[in-house]
């Protein structure tokens, strides 16, 4: 097995292309086994992967349990809603305790940034990230440009949009480390509230205006904007949101002749974007559903077996 | 009272006291917990020496001999938290640190914001290592809303009033404060953060928060908090002194006040002087949660700046100690603050006068004399007559911060492994040595 430069996935910022290239080649072939009637191969037999999501999650957690059951990996699922969290026990007292059962790796989703590093201080274990906070989310934005991969075999010398609430999405600031390392060119796109602070120092191009931004572009992944955000006085309404940045079938004319639509999830629609577009033959919105489980499978994969004593550190 | 001439005679060293503008090798005679002289050598000064017990004499050769350095922004925890910190810990982590006195804030639970709780730290403070002097609340129960019994809080010893860890959001309430206090004479310190503009920041806003994803607190939440003050300052009349100032703008404003004559003074501390919020990286340490946070380079090369030419008056650790366990979680569900006793002094002399920013003098004189002038206190200077509370420092001592030498109660200081240049020989209070090396 060719191995990555560190031991966890913590985040794409830093990754190498070597090793982005590695999980995306390997997710090739995961991608295959995916179509096949039986579905499953036997490459984590005897490893336990824990799932320890603290927030909400639909298809990242199915997308993560299947990879693992795909691969032959034992799992076992973490609600915090159901444990002793309930009862005020620390983060690090809960990992400890689930890593005293001798655990291999650890699948972790949380609110807080910054808690994947957290628990590479805390245990021993592989520690896959799963979304942390408004950091990152690894391999949403590897399954992001494994499918932009997919439809034009390749990622350099194209031009991906982000549009919407980019300042709070962890995926924009994945797929803006993953991209840009692979020699795409990036564009951010969204209301200025909802622009991250100092945006021009991660060295991409940035607009408010929509159709500025999209001129050009081969894809646009939309980021969801979330009601909380206007509750909090950050944009008037959804409905004006909607009409300076929703995506819809008018503003695509912008774009390349070969365009590709997609969306991490959940989707507002008639929001962030029209059914009219979500469903046109141009989104590829279910295939990196699909997709997202080959990617998985190829990060459990290629950090499966790499446990400190092996060295190679570098995180 | 003894029947020798003197109690304690610290001998050759290089003294230096701002107050006194005086800068030499000299010995420094102590009597009853007094300094009763200060002489240069000499032959007949060599002879006399030489008749004292041994027991009564300290080498200063090649040392500092600087006044007992005041710390005007300490956390004492208690009462309340004395898991973390007690006014007995905290006061032995200040003298193994070099201060000889610190005012304590009164974000205490209870807050310090009656005369019995007043009492209470003066009663604990009793014997202790240091000498405590108490701020008291400007609102009750730190609320922002009703001003504190302010006479009763003056009249029981404190020595000023703060919300510290709490900005007094209320315009209005924040000048009858600065009215109210002219009566008294003392300062109103100004924990200067717009809460509104902070908004559940939990870093300094900047590149790095976008990076790391973690809610940014804005700098201009410092300044416009500032700003404001300052108008409310120059309108009253009254003393305002801006605490733990991080921000370029923020030091631009007091600069700007200060030409035009309003009464304003300032600290800064370690942490926002030799630190960028570049620091937190990729670990995330919860060392380095502190409010207001850690800032970009632009504002700590401000905060030099501002303590080279004078805006800033003087460096305060704010030694604010949380137990292993507050600290040990997710960055932002973490406390802030972090503990400087021990290492202002370090910081200072190899951030500031190694590099050449200050010179020992400026150095002590923002340790020493100017916090005790804008508090108000006695203390900060060798003058015959004045309590002998004396730092020896070994200017030139390399050291290594080790979490285990820490004699405060809690251990959270990003510091932890970082090699200094210049640390505390010895510590002197009221003629007693209270730390030694």
């Amino acid at each position: 097995m060719s191995h990555l430069a560190s031991r966890h996935l913590l985040g794409l910022e830093g990754v190498s292309k070597e090793d982005m290239t590695l999980i995306l080649d390997t997710a090739d072939s995961f991608r295959e086994v995916l179509d096949r009637t039986i579905k499953k191969l036997p490459t984590l037999r005897g490893i336990t992967v824990v799932n320890l999501f603290y927030e909400p999650s639909t298809r990242t957690r199915i997308s993560f349990e299947l990879a693992e059951k795909r691969l032959s990996a034992d799992t076992v699922s973490f609600s915090p809603s159901t444990s002793s969290v309930q009862k005020g026990e620390s983060l690090r007292d809960t990992v400890q305790n689930i890593e005293a059962m001798k655990i291999d790796m650890v699948v972790v989703r949380h609110k807080s940034s910054g808690v994947p590093y957290y628990l590479t201080q805390c245990m021993d274990a592989n520690i896959i990230n799963a979304g942390d906070g408004t950091h990152e989310h690894p391999t949403q934005g590897l399954l992001d440009m494994f499918t932009i991969r997919r439809k034009y075999k390749k990622l350099e010398g194209l031009r991906v949009v982000l549009v919407g609430d980019v300042k709070h999405s962890r995926v924009t600031r994945s797929n803006l480390w993953g991209l840009k390392t692979m020699g795409a060119s990036v564009a951010l796109c969204g209301p200025s509230t909802l622009m991250p602070y100092e945006v021009e120092r991660f060295g991409v191009d940035h607009y408010t205006d929509i159709d500025e931004a999209l001129e050009g572009a081969d894809v646009v992944n939309i980021m969801r904007i979330q009601l909380e955000r206007q509750q909090a006085g950050l944009f008037p309404s959804q409905r004006e949101y909607t009409n300076l940045f929703g995506i819809t079938r008018e503003r695509l004319k912008r774009l390349n002749k070969n365009y590709t639509i997609m969306h991490p999830g959940p989707m507002n629609r008639g929001v962030e974007i029209t059914s009219e577009v979500a469903d046109s033959d141009q989104s590829v919105i279910l295939d990196q559903v699909t997709n997202g489980v080959a990617v998985r499978m190829a990060v459990l994969y290629l950090l499966s077996g790499r446990k400190k004593e092996e060295g190679a550190d570098n995180d | 009272m003894t029947n020798k001439k003197f109690d304690l005679v610290i001998k050759g060293g290089r003294v230096v006291d701002p107050a006194l503008g005086f800068g030499q090798d000299a010995h420094l005679f102590i009597k009853d917990g007094r300094i009763s002289a200060i002489e240069s050598d000499s032959a007949e000064m060599s002879r006399m020496l030489k008749t004292l017990d041994g027991d009564q004499v300290i080498d200063a050769s090649e040392k500092l001999v600087v006044p007992g350095l005041i710390d005007i922004h300490v956390h004492l925890r208690e009462p309340g938290r004395e898991d973390e910190e007690t006014i007995e810990s905290g006061c032995r982590a200040a003298a193994a640190g070099g201060f000889t006195a610190v005012c304590c804030m009164p974000n205490t639970t209870p807050r310090i914001d009656n005369q019995e709780t007043v009492k209470f730290v003066q009663d604990r403070a009793e014997g202790a290592s240091a000498r405590v002097y108490v701020v008291g609340a400007i609102t009750k129960n730190i609320e922002g809303k009703e001003l504190a019994e302010i006479g009763d809080l003056v009249k029981m010893g404190a020595v000023a009033i703060t919300d510290d860890g709490h900005y007094v959001q209320n315009p209005d309430i924040m000048r009858r404060a600065l009215e109210y206090s002219k009566m008294f004479k003392i300062p109103v310190c100004q924990h200067a953060e717009d809460q509104y503009l902070v908004s559940g920041g939990v870093m300094n806003e900047s590149f790095q928060s976008t990076r790391l994803g973690l809610k940014g607190s804005p700098a201009v939440a410092e300044e416009v908090a500032v700003l404001r003050d300052i108008a409310l300052c120059r309108v009253t009349g009254a003393r305002l002194h801006i605490q733990h100032i991080s921000t370029r703008r923020a030091v631009e404003a007091i600069r700007q006040a200060k030409r035009e004559g309003v009464n304003v003074t300032t600290e800064a501390c370690p942490h926002h002087f030799v630190l960028t919020d570049e620091e937190i990286g990729k670990e995330f340490n919860t060392n380095l949660r502190v409010n207001p946070p850690i800032r970009t380079k632009e504002d700590r090369d401000a905060v030099i700046e501002g303590l080279v030419d004078g805006t800033i008056d003087c460096i305060a650790s704010d030694h604010a100690p949380h137990s292993e366990e507050e600290k040990d979680c997710e960055f932002d569900q973490a406390p802030s603050g972090m503990i400087g006793l021990e290492t202002t002094l370090g910081l200072v002399k190899t951030y500031l006068v190694d590099r050449g920013y200050l010179d020992w003098g400026d150095a002590i004189r923002k340790l020493t004399s100017n916090p005790a002038r804008i508090f108000g206190l006695k203390g900060g200077t060798l003058a015959v007559g004045a309590a002998a509370d004396i730092t020896i420092i070994d200017p030139d001592k390399k050291w290594t911060i080790r979490a285990e030498k820490f004699r405060s109660r809690s251990k959270n200081s990003p510091f932890i492994g970082w090699k200094l240049s210049g640390q505390v020989y010895k510590t002197i209070l009221g003629g007693k040595v209270v730390f030694e090396l």
